[in-house]
């Protein structure tokens, strides 16, 4: 039972692994010479001005928000669809409702225009 | 070597472990060591695979842009990629004033790692796969996110406005795109019963689930192409806007793997969705020769690869507030709306006995038709507020220049 998961893990530290040795033979094999003008912030050659951390725009949360409501309808809907087989068809019915309020909830964002890009 | 051309996979894997344990080493050591030697061999196969991808892309994208593309390091260019690794592995790792060492050194790794994740679940032929876990299709979303999450802490810690301009932008469109991937997801999951790759591959047995669930295959296409921020949807690197967007401070081959990732992540979504919509290894004598269900795999990732590339040629970058509107105003709703059909007309066929592959598609050619009338409908409307607002405007132009008023 342990032993895919075993693999995964593997699999991971092989995946962090080859490019960081790449990225080490990189930093062994290139120039080390460092100035004040090459580390700057790149901003096609203008002196940067002021925070680079700027506010963001409020659109951006609200979609992120909207995407955290389907994400967990996700975990909801993914044990429905493996039991599907075992499902009467009342049951399918409640998934479909269910499916239903989500998307009055999506409908309701659009009426009230926060799918808009202002 | 009857049995070796038979099944390459298990033979080999047989062959290792007696050969380790007559050695004398423990049944579970040599587990162990048979799974190491399978993680760095298929993680360092999937990264050499970049160099062949990498050149196969610039001589796709050459031909449709009628050019020749790489054509002077060895036969065909074929070596123009090792020639690029070597160059940038000579190159200057710049670290920017100001950015976060940890995250910023991180990133790079994490959007590797990711993208070599996925590759575990995905069943190469009847006999071989990484790990067969009972919730794959769950795990390909989990590992897929940090892919995202890696470019979101490469545009963070730069110290770069148009680095986090791009991170931003991570935000809107690929995190959106994750939900009509993830309701896309659901509908093999629900004609197969099972989150196993496996299971999935399996049950496509007579009919691939691309003619079952021809909108999710769709869906899924599109949306994991927005996930992998490839052509049209590369607004986060957009050159023209913000410059390389979240890359933009990185160097040497810290932006190489970069770059690695985002070729191997198109490659990866190419096999996914060969696997969960085409059929994966299945095709004629693959079951009895597993080396032919590999040929098979890797036959029909090459193509939806081919087609990935054949878009990036075609089509021009989409604005971010015409990406969005594709996303919640057209795909989602139709992603739900093609998960409700596919339920009930799955459940129909079973309860009632009707032909299942004649009521998924009757199904899925009505939910195409009504798409069609509502997309129509949504252009006419479009269509005439410009005619009224190009009439308001010439109405006003003539009357504020005639000299007379």
């Amino acid at each position: 039972m342990l032993e895919p998961w075993i693999f995964i893990a593997l699999l991971l530290g092989a995946g962090m692994l080859l490019p960081g040795v790449t990225i080490v033979a990189n930093w062994l094999l290139a120039p080390k010479k460092p100035n004040p003008i090459k580390q700057s912030i790149y901003e096609c050659g203008i002196e940067t001005v002021g925070e680079t951390y700027i506010q963001l725009k409020g659109g951006y949360y609200i979609y992120a928000l909207i995407f955290v409501v389907f994400d967990i309808e996700a975990v909801f809907m993914f044990p429905w669809a493996v039991a599907f087989d075992k499902l009467q068809l009342y049951m399918v019915m409640e998934g479909v409702i269910f499916i239903l309020i989500l998307a009055a909830g999506l409908a309701y964002a659009w009426r009230k225009g926060v799918l808009e890009w202002v | 070597m009857v049995a070796f051309l038979n099944d390459p996979f298990t033979w080999t894997g047989s062959l290792l472990r007696s050969w380790l344990e007559g050695l004398g080493l423990a049944p579970d050591l040599v587990t162990f060591l048979l799974q190491v030697v399978g993680a760095f061999v298929l993680g360092t196969t999937l990264l050499m695979l970049t160099f062949i991808l990498i050149w196969a892309e610039r001589k796709i994208v050459a031909r449709i842009q009628d050019r020749l593309g790489p054509n002077r390091v060895g036969p065909y260019g074929v070596f123009q990629t090792v020639a690029d690794l070597l160059k940038l592995v000579t190159k200057e790792l710049i670290t920017p004033t100001g950015a976060d060492v940890i995250p910023y050194n991180l990133a790079p790794l994490l959007a590797v790692m990711a993208v070599v994740g996925v590759w575990a679940v995905i069943p190469l032929a009847p006999t071989l796969i990484g790990a067969s876990i009972n919730v794959g299709v769950l795990y390909i979303v989990a590992v897929g996110a940090i892919g995202t999450l890696g470019i979101m802490v490469a545009g963070m810690s730069s110290n770069n406005k148009y680095a986090l301009l791009g991170a931003f932008r991570t935000v809107a469109m690929m995190v959106s795109y994750a939900v009509p991937m993830m309701i896309a997801l659901l509908i093999p999951v629900l004609l197969s019963g099972s989150m196993d790759m496996e299971t999935i591959v399996e049950a496509q047995s007579p009919i691939a689930f691309i003619i079952l669930a021809p909108f999710a295959a769709l869906i899924f296409f599109v949306s994991s192409l927005a996930e992998v921020g490839r052509a049209p949807f590369d607004l986060l690197e957009a050159e023209s806007e913000i410059v390389a967007g979240f890359h933009i401070e990185y160097s040497g081959l810290k932006f190489g793997m970069f770059f690695v990732g985002e070729f191997l992540h198109a490659f990866t979504i190419s096999a996914l969705t060969a696997t969960l919509f085409l059929g994966g290894w299945q095709g004629p004598w693959a079951e009895l020769y597993p080396l032919l269900g590999l040929f098979y795999f890797i036959i029909k990732t090459s193509i939806v690869y081919f087609v990935v590339i054949w878009i990036r040629g075609s089509f021009p970058r989409i604005r971010i507030d015409h990406i969005n509107n594709l996303n919640w105003k057209l795909i989602t709703p139709l992603a739900l709306a093609s998960l409700i059909v596919a339920a009930i007309a799955e459940k129909v066929a079973t309860e009632f006995g009707i032909n299942r592959l004649g009521i998924h598609v009757g199904a899925n050619a009505f939910l195409f038709m009504i798409t069609l009338a509502a997309i129509r409908l949504n252009a006419r409307g479009a269509r005439s507020r410009v005619k009224a607002n190009s009439v308001n405007k010439s109405v006003a132009a003539s009357s504020g220049s005639s000299p007379g008023s």
